[in-house]
């Protein structure tokens, strides 16, 4: 069995974020990080090799720094690693993305992708599904206890108010959710064959078949950033700093002001 | 086909088991907002399996027309089936604008259809205006007239960008929960009703659903709540969130929480409110203990009134914050709760 794991490189916003005086993001000025719903889903990954001994492919789509986190995936156990970098892929929205990420995958052979619900940039959840539409099989998102099952992939899927247990048969798509699957830590072992024994098989716009140049970067994205800032806050009201008795008082008040009570 | 061939603003109208959700009626609204800028009409699309007389309800919110697909694989939400269903319509029709729910529904179905349909999306929207693209002239460029103009946070609430998609068509959005207004039903309003059939093959996209786990809903949904009492890391335990219930109860309020509380296991997730829980906008939101990350304000900041309880008097909740209160909340919050009380007596 194969699968492909789709992992992105993104600013690690936990510290909070940098921007540039234009209001763009610095995205130089923060730490990376492998995006945590796409390790979860290689974790979950890990979990099917463990029981069936699946081969696993890392695919990442980046700038050249991105490598880092394919070696971090190779230490946490992933058998193979592809970086598809190249400077006319760039500013590439969802569309432009999961049409050249899906050009990539059709490279390899697989009966699994998995790619993470949602990157921490971005939070759109597209990707995956698209990569999905491209390639003209299944997905299920949102994917909880993902299981292999001869041909099948048993998933449970969470909805608002009720959970579907699903079953499809390969090959499919599935995207992980991080609040579910903890992903494991890389071993020193790994670690050292991450950067000694293991090859990244870099990838360019020419090794990418069957991807019309209108489909790629910032050319071939149809949505176009017209703005983007800073959050605007909507700006403090009053402030008081009184006694509990007085600010009793002083809530009654605005809640009568405003006929609240 | 030419862009300016693409006419009208298209909402889906989410149902699950024969309910239409709220964000159903909320696109309505605004879509009729964005259909008046453009001189057009607003169709809902409504998909499902013996759900024809659900019409009527997106008619008294304000559908112009409402675009029925009812056929029995269309029971249970399934990507596929949705997916050709709601493509379908679009290549059919060619609306100029679709707008989707951001639920787990609406986010799994809209990426799937744009793909399909070959155009963009903007997802989580919380703003959507009709206006030039780009914003400003610029040399060398085109500036195009009534575009949709998408407005969403990212980097969980810490920026937010306005997209567009001047190239292609529909423009596609999905649209968080919560944050447009729907209109006052009319009693008796009736839309043109289209029954459409797209093709329904089954492929191998088709998935199985082996079994349907319905969870009763175990509390009151927050983003109906009129008055909210939020609480936040700072109420210390899950056991003097009591305080809190007690306000609530003395206010006729419902009880939420900041995703704290929720990392910490004290409420449950529906309860949660910011980027990664609800968007709420109630008439009254009580922000007790609670810091006020991005990610929390940027589901919240919307409300009418928000009186903030906060020892910590350079917390950033205050900057979004009606009225302030720097002290205590354990000695505060029981007191209020008392004074309600009694004002309401009275």
């Amino acid at each position: 069995m194969k699968i492909v794991v789709c992992i992105k490189q993104v600013p690690d916003t936990k510290n909070g974020v940098v921007f540039n005086p234009d209001g763009t993001l610095n995205r130089g000025a923060m730490d990376k990080v492998m995006n945590p719903d796409d390790k979860a889903g290689l974790e979950v990954a890990l979990q099917i090799k463990e029981k069936t001994g699946a081969e696993i492919t890392v695919v990442s789509m980046g700038i050249p720094d991105a490598d880092t986190v394919i070696r971090e995936a190779f230490a946490m156990g992933a058998d193979k690693g592809v970086l598809i970098t190249d400077r006319v892929l760039g500013g590439a929205d969802t569309w432009a993305t999961s049409s050249t990420i899906a050009a990539g995958i059709r490279n390899l052979d697989y009966d699994l992708i998995i790619t993470g619900r949602q990157a921490i940039d971005g939070d759109t959840a597209q990707v995956g599904p698209q990569i999905a539409e491209h390639l003209g099989i299944p997905v299920i998102s949102y994917a909880a206890n993902v299981e292999v099952e001869g041909d099948y992939v048993k998933v449970d899927r969470q909805y608002d108010d009720r959970m579907h247990k699903l079953k499809v048969k390969m090959p499919c798509l599935v995207t992980a959710l991080s609040e579910t699957t903890t992903p494991r830590y890389m071993t020193p072992g790994g670690i050292f064959d991450a950067y000694d024994e293991k090859e990244v098989t870099v990838w360019g716009r020419a090794d990418l078949k069957d991807l019309d140049d209108a489909n790629i970067g910032l050319a071939g994205s149809p949505t176009k950033i017209a703005k983007a800032s800073d959050k605007v806050r909507k700006g403090a009201g009053e402030k008081v700093n009184l006694d509990p008795t007085a600010s009793v008082s002083y809530i009654m008040d605005k809640l009568t002001e405003k006929h609240v009570i | 086909m030419s862009l300016e061939e693409y006419k009208g603003v298209f909402t889906f109208a989410q149902q699950v088991d024969h309910k239409l959700e709220g964000v159903a009626f909320e696109l309505i609204g605004k879509g009729k907002e964005l259909a008046k800028d453009l001189g057009t009409e607003v169709t809902a699309v409504l998909i499902g399996s013996g759900i024809k007389d659900l019409a009527d309800q997106l008619a008294e919110y304000g559908a112009d027309h409402v675009i029925v697909v009812d056929d029995p694989k269309l029971e249970n939400y399934r990507t596929e089936p949705y997916a050709q269903a709601l493509a379908g319509v679009i290549n059919e029709f060619k609306p100029e604008i679709v707008l989707v729910g951001a639920t787990a529904i609406g986010r799994d179905l809209g990426p799937t259809v744009s793909a399909r349909v070959k155009t963009g999306l903007t997802a989580d929207c919380t703003q959507l205006d009709i206006g030039n693209f780009p914003l400003e002239p610029k040399e060398g460029v085109t500036q195009k007239p009534n575009q949709l103009l998408m407005t969403r946070p990212a980097f969980g609430g810490n920026t937010i960008a306005t997209i567009a998609c001047p190239d292609n068509r529909p423009q596609m959005a999905t649209v968080r929960p919560g944050v447009m207004i729907k209109l006052d039903p009319v009693k008796g309003a009736k839309a043109d009703i289209i029954e459409f059939k797209p093709d329904l093959t089954e492929n191998n996209k088709y998935v199985e659903i082996v079994e349907v786990i319905k969870e009763a809903k175990k509390t009151a949904d927050i983003m109906d709540a009129k008055i909210l009492v939020s609480g936040g890391r700072g109420v210390g335990s899950p056991e003097n969130f009591k305080i809190l219930d007690d306000l609530a109860e003395a206010i006729g309020g419902t009880v939420s929480c900041s995703r704290a509380v929720v990392d910490a296991g004290w409420k449950p997730k529906d309860l949660q409110v910011g980027q990664t829980g609800k968007t709420v906008r109630p008439n009254v939101y009580f922000a007790i203990g609670i810091s006020g990350a991005i990610q929390h304000t940027a589901g919240m900041e919307e409300s009418d009134i928000i009186i903030a309880i906060n020892k910590d008097e350079s917390a950033p909740i205050f900057d979004v914050a009606d009225y302030g209160i720097v002290g205590d909340l354990n000695k505060i919050v029981p007191a209020l709760t008392e004074a309600i009380k009694a004002a309401v007596k009275e």
